[in-house]
């Protein structure tokens, strides 16, 4: 950044100039974070604006009145805490399942050496070509095979080895010497006291990067849990809100405030890994 | 290491030394087994869940059936079948018309964004989470959002529009706003995301290109044309693939937007297969639509991945 920075001054041609193209610039940036947050603020300022702010002609950028009794009203019309556990149960179970197969399959493709490695490699990466949908109805045929229907494996299981989380670890492993791991064979450690003592230890923005999309992908999934999940006591919450989107159409108020309430885990969990995800991105090579 | 990766580096790791004496060769050989040992849940994971599913969508796309017992063999009379069917055609044109606008724009804003917070301005982490933001929320939230914004009667988009002293636009009711709503959502939901890719990118300019260009006397748009347009050139291949992969997709902001419609408007291939296959039942037809994005998946990546390899020569 230093470098495009001592650029720019050059180019600008003395420090009048570039001080008056640094205000331009962070000015252009507010009216683009204003545009890019607006749909944000305007979820949460539905959600907490009574009714008759929402169907009147008027645009108000502020409640007329501080509704919170929207989140309840919501909440308990349909069986939303059921599903948020639901959601939160996938999603952890999934996390940890991935991140922990992605993780040894990372360290075997980056780091041992057998026969038909680079075939393996291939096949799994020539996996993140093939669109979720062209192998919906053939995946939920062997899901039904299993007996699986209505559970949450259904769920978890067939989506848990994850090519590009399995690309990712690789890359991230490349980078570590190979004299770490020989230096502890010599001291007699076995392959997985290998990965557990020496190569974890050093994948901590790889964990952070794995957990932060493998979260997302789980807590935002909609298409596959909307098919192998038939009851309504085992939906996730993108479903409970598209079946409130059905049952309470115009309840834009609710619908908004439920929005929200599945949103914010999501959010969260960007926001404690986020300052990881720039630099796991820059590191693990995807540039 | 750059994104051409996946082969490039597979060919470049291959060069390990095959061990001469015997203990080498059986120490390998154990250490083959463990390799396999720990891999194996991965494998048969991908075994189970895309490889097999993804012959077996060829072997469906050649039967008619409706998902309960052995479906009836009937060769190519659902790609018969498809080539006059209308809608199948609409979601065709949609998508590609769809990934046609959106994945230029998400990419050129995302390298504006990038080339924008690339240089020490107020706020730049701040700026950087937020633009990112779009893309970790989830399809339904985005979609249910951007179903109440664009709202005919007291959406807030025709608010502002009126407010401006114009006419609300008939954004649910009218095929090319509609389409032009999801574009807009998706675009929204994307631009961080090549944002991001795009700053890790600019990080890995050689310093001297720059250096040498300001030497010449280059400045502003010839910089970027010349240094780092070409320097970037590794990023765009990868962010083309992976956002023309994502934006065929595109399945829940659709579903929960506008449900594929008004009339066919905003249908897509995977909007149409889901339906066929899971709401009408014909799970042969929606296999064969499911070839069809797959063969065309495919084939882009191919012929991209050559003109990527084509200009990287030339270069």
């Amino acid at each position: 950044m230093s470098v495009l920075s001592t650029t720019a001054r050059r180019a600008g041609r003395g420090r009048g100039r570039s001080r008056a193209t640094t205000a331009g610039r962070f000015a252009l940036l507010l009216v683009i974070a204003v545009i890019m947050a607006f749909p944000l603020f305007w979820m949460a300022l539905t959600a907490v604006s009574p009714e008759r702010d929402l169907a009147g002609p008027d645009l108000r950028f502020w409640p007329s009145s501080l509704e919170l009794g929207n989140f309840s009203r919501a909440w308990n019309a349909l069986p939303f805490s059921t599903w948020f556990v639901n959601s939160v149960a996938i999603a952890v179970v999934a996390v940890v399942l991935t991140v922990s197969i992605n993780l040894v399959a990372g360290f075997v493709l980056a780091k041992m050496r057998f026969t038909g490695r680079n075939v393996v490699l291939l096949v799994i990466v020539s996996t993140l070509m093939i669109p979720v949908q062209v192998v919906m109805v053939p995946q939920f045929r062997i899901v039904a095979e299993l007996g699986w229907v209505n559970s949450y494996w259904a769920v978890i299981i067939p989506r848990a080895a994850e090519a590009f989380g399995i690309f990712l670890a690789r890359q991230f492993m490349l980078a570590i010497p190979d004299e770490l791991i020989d230096a502890a064979k010599v001291d007699g450690a076995g392959t997985l006291r290998i990965l557990r003592s020496v190569i974890l230890p050093l994948c901590k923005p790889l964990i952070a990067v794995l957990v932060i999309f493998t979260f997302m992908y789980r807590w935002n999934e909609f298409a596959w849990p909307l098919i192998v999940l038939k009851d309504q006591d085992l939906y996730t919450l993108p479903i409970g809100l598209t079946f409130l989107q059905g049952q309470y159409t115009t309840d834009y108020s609710g619908l908004m405030a439920m929005a929200l309430v599945s949103a914010l885990p999501m959010l969260v969990v960007f926001l404690v890994f986020q300052r990881y995800l720039v630099q796991g991105i820059a590191t693990t090579g995807l540039k | 290491m750059t994104v051409q990766a996946p082969a490039g580096s597979a060919v470049r790791s291959r060069r390990a030394p095959e061990p001469r004496s015997a203990p080498a060769r059986r120490r390998r050989r154990r250490e083959g087994a463990t390799a396999y040992l720990l891999i194996a849940p991965n494998l048969v994971l991908f075994a189970l869940f895309m490889l097999i599913p993804l012959l077996l969508t060829f072997v469906l796309g050649l039967q008619e059936s409706s998902g309960f017992g052995a479906g009836r063999w009937i060769g190519l009379g659902n790609y018969r079948q498809m080539a006059s069917d209308d809608v199948f055609w609409r979601s065709l044109v949609n998508t590609l018309v769809f990934a046609g606008i959106t994945v230029p724009a998400s990419l050129a804003l995302g390298l504006g964004l990038a080339l924008l917070l690339n240089r020490p301005v107020r706020g730049r982490a701040a700026f950087r989470s937020l633009f990112y933001l779009p893309y970790v929320i989830s399809g339904v939230v985005i979609g249910l959002t951007g179903d109440w914004m664009f709202n005919e009667n007291i959406g807030v988009v025709n608010k502002i529009l009126r407010v401006l002293g114009g006419d609300g636009v008939s954004w649910q009711s009218s095929p090319v706003p509609a389409f032009a709503s999801v574009v807009a959502v998706i675009v929204w939901t994307h631009v961080g995301f090549c944002m991001v890719i795009y700053l890790a990118g600019l990080q890995g300019v050689p310093r001297e290109r720059y250096e040498a260009a300001s030497v010449d006397g280059a400045q502003g748009w010839q910089v970027l044309r010349h240094v780092t347009l070409p320097a970037l050139r590794p990023t765009t291949f990868f962010l083309v693939v992976m956002m023309v992969i994502t934006t065929f997709q595109v399945f829940d902001v659709v579903y929960v937007l506008t449900g594929g419609g008004p009339g066919n408007a905003t249908q897509m291939l995977t909007t149409y297969a889901y339906s066929t296959g899971f709401g009408s039942r014909r799970q042969g037809y929606a296999a064969a639509i499911g070839v069809v994005m797959y063969l065309l998946v495919l084939a882009f990546t191919v012929v991209w991945w050559r003109a990527h390899k084509h200009q990287e020569a030339e270069a």
